[in-house]
């Protein structure tokens, strides 16, 4: 019984480790959306900060100014992002493809140059990278039955950025839904017309949404390269973005319910782990590609509205051309 | 897809602007090569040598662009009537699951010209099937096609993954691949034909399901420009509610057009399967569906156009891997950087050179620009 509880917590502990990047890119794809500017590149900017995270670490040894430079990336990718779409009225999935694509090739080249590795970056001591913090007192606690099993393993030992990513999902509902600029941000992803009849700023508006989802794909990267790994490989985030898009369209655009989705995407991920080569009665040995497969398939049998409906922000995808 | 106010002429809206989009893109990558610390000019050099220089280059460089002048045509073709096929990469993935299943079961019992017949026939079905999904899905279900498309490509590349490893590997073998195709489902090389009529060439892996893209290309053309189903198509494409409004059938023309668009990317697979790896195995797709975003717009989403980007890409492709040999420090991934440039500045900031176009092109036709509004 001691022994099922122990494997359970220990799931549970791995299931958020993984799902901390999907929920930090999720919140992210968030605010871009609910501004009306698709966002598909959530993949190529966590790679990109990954990367650049994991160069500035080798480099310069210090964990933050790593993730000031992964988020520095990633804005800046959200701004050329926001630019083809906000300015220049571009298709808003070609832009994101070509960053996507884009940051794929050149990640490994710029790797290769600088590096020499075959396009991984050295591999970081533990001083260049976000660590596990301990809770206080979790050794004592930790031997209470049950709850202290629970404090020691998991809820303590996380690196910050694990907890930042769970702080900002209350965080990111209260902008949404509470603050002025999410009442805005809002309309703009409706009714771009309505708002900038109101004389507020349709562009600058989207510019701040793409910012904000810029510096959460900058989190979300840095934790990939450097919390949860120690460097940069090739493609390290591995479809990840896809995923975390999956998961806000799971959760119909709103914070919470994109949470949910996350963790049960993280915790599909760690069961597919976990069950690799374990026999399961009945079924046998389940396959693991389809386990992985399960977000996707699961997000399109959403989308077609076989479970509830998802509706996207209206007027999602569509350049807004100021009338003269 | 069109301008409303052109103040421009044709010619620089047709060929000027691609131009300087696709000369953006490339000097970016140019400069990205002098960050790197070694010379474009030289680099520029290595490759075209490294795609022309000798006749096993030319047959590689012809090889790629077989398989970008499919992935192209197909995004093209989606693009007409407005929609996004972004799941090419899925669909030529599972295009050549349908061959090797195909050539797996009927390849040792059937003559040459009938399996390359069921082969063209197996892609596009399978192709087809796995882009029609999307598309009834868009069309019934109200679901946007370009996020179930990307959701398709992870499930096929599963999918495959599940297959090789637990269903169709080849026994005894440890990498995850299916046993070899009979001899007579093998696409006869260029190679081969030209040495069967007397002229000497090595051994490339260009075979002839390049002269069956060439058609593809021809075929499209003939379908979008010069049939009733075409027409409706780009009316689609340009205002779909006033193709329903005209009495077309808008679902229709989505689900046909999606159905093409997935057999043309699963011809990929006769081209990979039945003509160079001659067995199943994973990851043959290479990114290929992707690229052909890019070809589709730097073609300009016309079959001509596409052949061109896609012997651009064919050189890159070929030439870039000469020049990963030769520069260790500039990899094939550089081409990978120069198609995101592409599909950036002649997709998504396409809009970007156009007003100071306008702005020159007035400056020098102030008095001509009368006669053309009268036109």
């Amino acid at each position: 019984m001691d022994d099922i509880f122990s494997v359970l917590v220990l799931t549970l502990d791995a299931t958020l480790r993984v799902a901390t990047p999907l929920i930090l890119a999720a919140m992210a794809g968030l605010f871009s959306e609910r501004s009306g500017i698709i966002d598909i590149s959530l993949e190529g900017k966590m790679l990109g900060a990954a990367f650049i995270s994991a160069c500035t670490a080798a480099v310069t040894g210090s964990a933050w100014l790593a993730l000031m430079a992964g988020i520095g990336v990633s804005v800046a990718l959200a701004l050329l992002h926001g630019l083809a779409c906000i300015t220049y009225r571009g298709n808003h999935v070609v832009s994101a493809v070509a960053i996507n694509i884009l940051v794929a090739g050149l990640t490994v080249v710029l790797g290769i140059a600088w590096f020499e590795r075959g396009g991984t970056t050295p591999a970081l001591p533990s001083e260049a990278r976000f660590m596990p913090i301990e809770w206080p007192l979790a050794e004592i606690i930790g031997q209470l039955p049950v709850l202290g099993t629970l404090y020691k393993e998991l809820l303590s030992g996380h690196n910050l950025l694990v907890y930042v990513a769970l702080l900002l999902v209350p965080l990111s509902w209260w902008v949404i839904y509470r603050s002025r600029f999410g009442l805005r941000l809002r309309a703009v992803g409706e009714n771009p017309q309505a708002v900038d009849t109101a004389g507020i700023s349709v562009a600058f508006l989207r510019y701040r949404a793409v910012i904000i989802c810029g510096v959460l794909c900058g989190i979300a990267g840095t934790y990939i390269a450097i919390a949860q790994n120690a460097g940069f490989t090739r493609d390290m985030t591995a479809g990840q973005g896809y995923i975390a898009l999956a998961a806000m369209i799971f959760g119909k655009w709103r914070p919470a319910p994109a949470l949910l989705a996350c963790l049960m995407f993280g915790l599909l991920d760690a069961l597919a782990i976990r069950m690799q080569g374990v026999p399961v009665p009945v079924i046998g040995e389940v396959p693991v590609p389809l386990i992985q497969a399960l977000p996707y398939i699961l997000t399109v049998i959403l989308l077609a509205g076989f479970i509830g409906k998802a509706v996207a922000p209206k007027a999602i995808g569509e350049p807004y051309l100021k009338e003269r | 897809m069109s301008t409303t106010n052109n103040t421009l002429p044709r010619w620089a809206d047709v060929l000027l602007i691609p131009i300087i989009n696709i000369a953006l893109a490339l000097l970016v990558s140019g400069l990205i090569i002098i960050a790197i610390g070694e010379d474009p000019i030289e680099a520029v050099k290595i490759l075209l040598v490294g795609a022309f220089g000798y006749d096993e280059a030319m047959g590689y460089t012809l090889y790629y662009t077989t398989n970008f002048i499919f992935t192209g045509l197909a995004v093209s073709v989606a693009f007409h009537a407005g929609l996004f096929n972004i799941g090419g990469e899925g669909q030529a993935y599972i295009g050549g699951l349908g061959v090797g299943l195909v050539m797996l079961a009927l390849g040792p019992i059937l003559p040459f010209y009938l399996l390359m017949i069921l082969g063209i026939i197996a892609a596009a079905v399978f192709g087809a099937a796995w882009a029609y999904v999307p598309a009834y899905l868009q069309v019934y279900r109200g679901s946007h096609i370009v996020i179930t498309t990307i959701m398709f490509n992870f499930i096929a590349s599963a999918l495959m993954v599940y297959l090789m490893v637990n269903v169709l590997i080849a026994p005894g073998s440890m990498a995850p691949q299916s046993v070899m195709l009979a001899d007579s489902s093998h696409l006869p090389f260029i190679h081969e034909i030209m040495n069967a009529l007397g002229y000497e060439m090595v051994h490339t892996p260009l075979n002839i399901s390049f002269f069956w893209a060439l058609i593809c290309c021809l075929l499209l053309w003939v379908y979008l420009w010069h049939s009733r189903w075409g027409y409706e198509l780009r009316t689609v494409g340009f205002n779909e509610k006033a193709a329903g409004y005209a009495g077309i059938n808008t679902k229709k023309v989505v689900i046909i057009t999606m159905c093409i668009s997935g057999a043309l990317a699963g011809f990929v697979g006769i081209n990979e399967i039945q003509g160079v790896h001659h067995k199943l195995l994973l990851n043959f797709t290479a990114g290929y569906g992707f690229t052909g975003i890019a070809v589709s717009l730097m073609g300009r989403n016309h079959p001509v156009g596409v052949v061109l980007a896609s012997l651009l890409f064919g050189i890159l492709y070929q030439g870039g891997a000469e020049l990963a040999f030769e520069v260790p420090k500039i990899t094939r991934e550089m081409v990978v950087t120069i198609q995101g440039l592409v599909i950036l500045f002649s997709g998504a900031l396409a809009y970007m050179t156009r007003p100071w176009l306008e702005k020159i092109f007035s400056l020098f036709s102030r008095p001509a620009s009368a006669t053309t509004q009268e036109a």
